[in-house]
């Protein structure tokens, strides 16, 4: 069964990377095939696994801060800021549809 | 031979009795790096702050202080841990010229001791390969490529033609700081292993390579892979130093919540004496196809030294075996897809000029910073976590995950202590042989050996044990209980004595080092 290309639309708007050329659907296409053999598995009554430390309690520490004020080390690595603050780009607009992105995909 | 010494034993104290500087030792791996470049091994030399680690060391022991086995000693680190004022760049364009504010706790607690951080070690991009040869920064070589040992049986085409096309990768991921371990740049070096990226590569180049239990040494500051599978590595030349470098990194670490509370005190290892207690598993699963024939003899060989010793060698079964790569597959692209995602360019790394939107831009950044293998993973990981898949893939992986732990939980239960296996497959392959196959062809093939021990978490540890018919460094595995590290690096300390593996002979280092203590020649156990 073939990806769709609904499928592969919807996976680069939610990934946020694209599948750049056929290489890379073909390269989905072969990873969902290898996946498959985990159906031979019989899980019947077999809990999903999470963690090997399930039977441990996860530490907590008490609510008290110990640390921060790096304000300043933290901007160091960001390209776009104003004052202490990261800029970004306007939000709320979404992806252009499929018709309209730079994307491998528009050919299929 | 200072760059050859054991760590306790003999630089330990070479370092307090003044016979050797910090300083000296520092000067000496820091040229054996530049004269080894042609390995690709460092991607990041810190010569400077070295030097003056160095410095600080020196004055220490003049004063009488020293801060411990590591103080003054050089190391490398995997360039997927944060190192504060070091460039950390995963070999990837996503993080080309970052530049941590803060150091790994691993990397924190080696400066802590006295360490000398000489530089970041290559690998593949972000960790995910089993060759170091797909990182931005080239591929790199395998020591043994240029030793007189593999020169001796190739068959030259002409003189030059054989060294540029006939060198051998390292495996991967963690190939950069296993190449500088076993090239003699550093003592010991920091990977990562997640599915075998410090075991393999280290079998490959022939040195100590272990994967700790998980939980065990934090993994604050080490970029991650896969949360719940990923620890810290450790390759060092002996076993006996990776004891040391275990000691001083193991234990609870509060800024990671998957670290285990329990005490941790740093050990010596005992010389083994008492076989009658000890049982060895042999999975029969390990036997995998495409096992090389010599790995199998050596295996057998291997086998049988611990049955005349008087151990108990019994084959046993682990039965989901050849699952655990499929799933991990599927855990990994999923925990991948999650983890890639902090990389926006918004608060560091690569940023897109893009700016007609933030998903645009976000876009557009990734398209630009990760290369095919990382972006392959990261779909494949959403296609695995879309909601109509969630349950029939991710869930699905989860379940054979645990069958795949209690596979090992029945057989230390029945009573073997360790298990011996093979670490991969064959001896290193040329480069040029390696990239005819995909990245995802190849992990699977040489991650089969090595990967079920991170689905369920154990202490598993690469032992150099001979050279192949191609003068390559082949490796055998052993595998414990969970924490329980200092019996199964008790015996593979004595393993490690028994095959007596051979030193490699490198013209650079010859050229760089000379007497401060004996090396032993021994015959080899092949």
């Amino acid at each position: 069964q073939k990806v769709s290309v609904r499928v592969l639309d919807h996976l680069e708007q939610l990934a946020l990377v694209d599948f750049r050329d056929s290489e890379g659907v073909e390269r989905l296409q072969k990873a969902i095939q290898f996946a498959d053999q985990l159906h031979e598995v019989n899980t019947d009554g077999v809990e999903p696994m999470d963690s090997v430390l399930e039977d441990r309690c996860l530490y907590l520490r008490e609510d008290d801060v110990t640390e921060g004020n790096c304000t300043k080390d933290l901007l160091e690595n960001a390209r776009e800021k104003v004052e202490e603050y990261f800029v970004a780009p306007p939000g709320n607009i979404p992806l252009p549809k499929l018709e309209e992105r730079d994307t491998f995909l528009q050919g299929s | 031979a200072a760059l050859k010494g054991r760590l306790r034993s003999q630089v330990s104290a070479a370092l307090k009795e003044g016979r050797i500087t910090p300083t000296e030792l520092c000067q000496r791996c820091l040229a054996l790096i530049k004269s080894t470049k042609f390995l690709n091994a460092y991607i990041t030399v810190a010569e400077e702050t070295a030097l003056k680690q160095a410095e600080e060391s020196e004055q220490r022991y003049k004063r009488g202080q020293p801060l411990g086995i590591l103080d003054g000693i050089p190391i490398a680190v995997k360039d997927n841990f944060n190192t504060a004022g070091i460039e950390t760049t995963c070999a990837s364009n996503m993080l080309k010229g970052y530049i941590s504010p803060y150091n790994a706790t691993v990397v924190q607690k080696l400066l802590d001791q006295g360490a000398v951080l000489l530089g970041k070690t290559n690998l593949d991009e972000f960790a995910m390969g089993s060759g170091s040869t797909d990182g931005i920064f080239g591929p790199v070589r395998n020591p043994w490529s240029y030793s007189k040992q593999y020169k001796e049986k190739s068959v030259p085409k002409s003189h030059s033609e054989d060294e540029e096309s006939n060198w051998v990768i390292t495996g991967g991921s963690s190939g950069g700081s296993a190449a500088a371990v076993s090239s003699f740049t550093c003592f010991a070096a920091l990977g990562s292993d997640t599915g075998g990226s410090t075991r393999n590569p280290a079998a490959h180049c022939g040195v100590v390579g272990l994967k700790p239990t998980y939980g065990l040494i934090s993994r604050h500051g080490l970029i991650p892979l896969v949360n719940s599978m990923d620890v810290p590595g450790i390759l060092t030349r002996c076993v006996d130093d990776a004891a040391v470098l275990l000691g001083s990194l193991a234990g609870h670490d509060p800024k990671d919540s998957t670290t285990i509370q329990d005490d941790f005190k740093p050990f010596e290892l005992p010389n083994l004496t008492d076989f009658s207690k000890l049982s060895i598993g042999i999975p029969k699963e390990y036997h995998a196809p495409g096992l090389s024939s010599e790995i199998l003899a050596l295996w057998s060989k291997a086998a049988d030294l611990f049955k005349n010793a008087g151990a108990k060698v019994v084959e046993v079964s682990l039965p989901h075996t050849r699952y655990s790569i499929v799933c991990y597959h599927v855990l990994c692209t999923a925990e991948v897809a999650s983890n890639m995602a902090r990389f926006d360019g918004l608060e560091y790394g690569h940023r897109s000029d893009k700016k007609e939107s933030t998903e645009s831009m976000y876009a557009a950044t990734r398209r630009e910073g990760f290369n095919d293998v990382v972006r392959g993973r990261i779909l494949s990981g959403n296609y695995f976590l879309l909601k109509q898949n969630y349950a029939k893939y991710f869930v699905k992986a989860q379940k054979v995950r645990r069958l795949i732990a209690n596979d090992f939980v029945k057989v230390f239960r029945s009573g073997v202590d360790i298990l011996l296996t093979p670490t991969t497959l064959s001896d290193a392959a040329p480069y040029t042989e390696f990239i005819q196959e995909d990245n995802r062809t190849r992990s699977a093939q040489d991650d089969i050996l090595t990967q079920a021990a991170n689905m369920a978490g154990l202490p598993a540890i690469n032992v150099p044990t001979a050279l192949s018919e191609r003068g390559l460094p082949v490796g055998l595995q052993f595998i414990g209980r969970s924490f329980q590290e200092k019996q199964l690096l008790t015996v593979a300390k004595w393993f490690e004595k028994q095959v007596q593996f051979p030193m490699i002979q490198l013209e650079e280092v010859k050229r760089h080092d000379n007497g401060v203590f004996q090396h032993q020649k021994s015959a080899s156990f092949s």
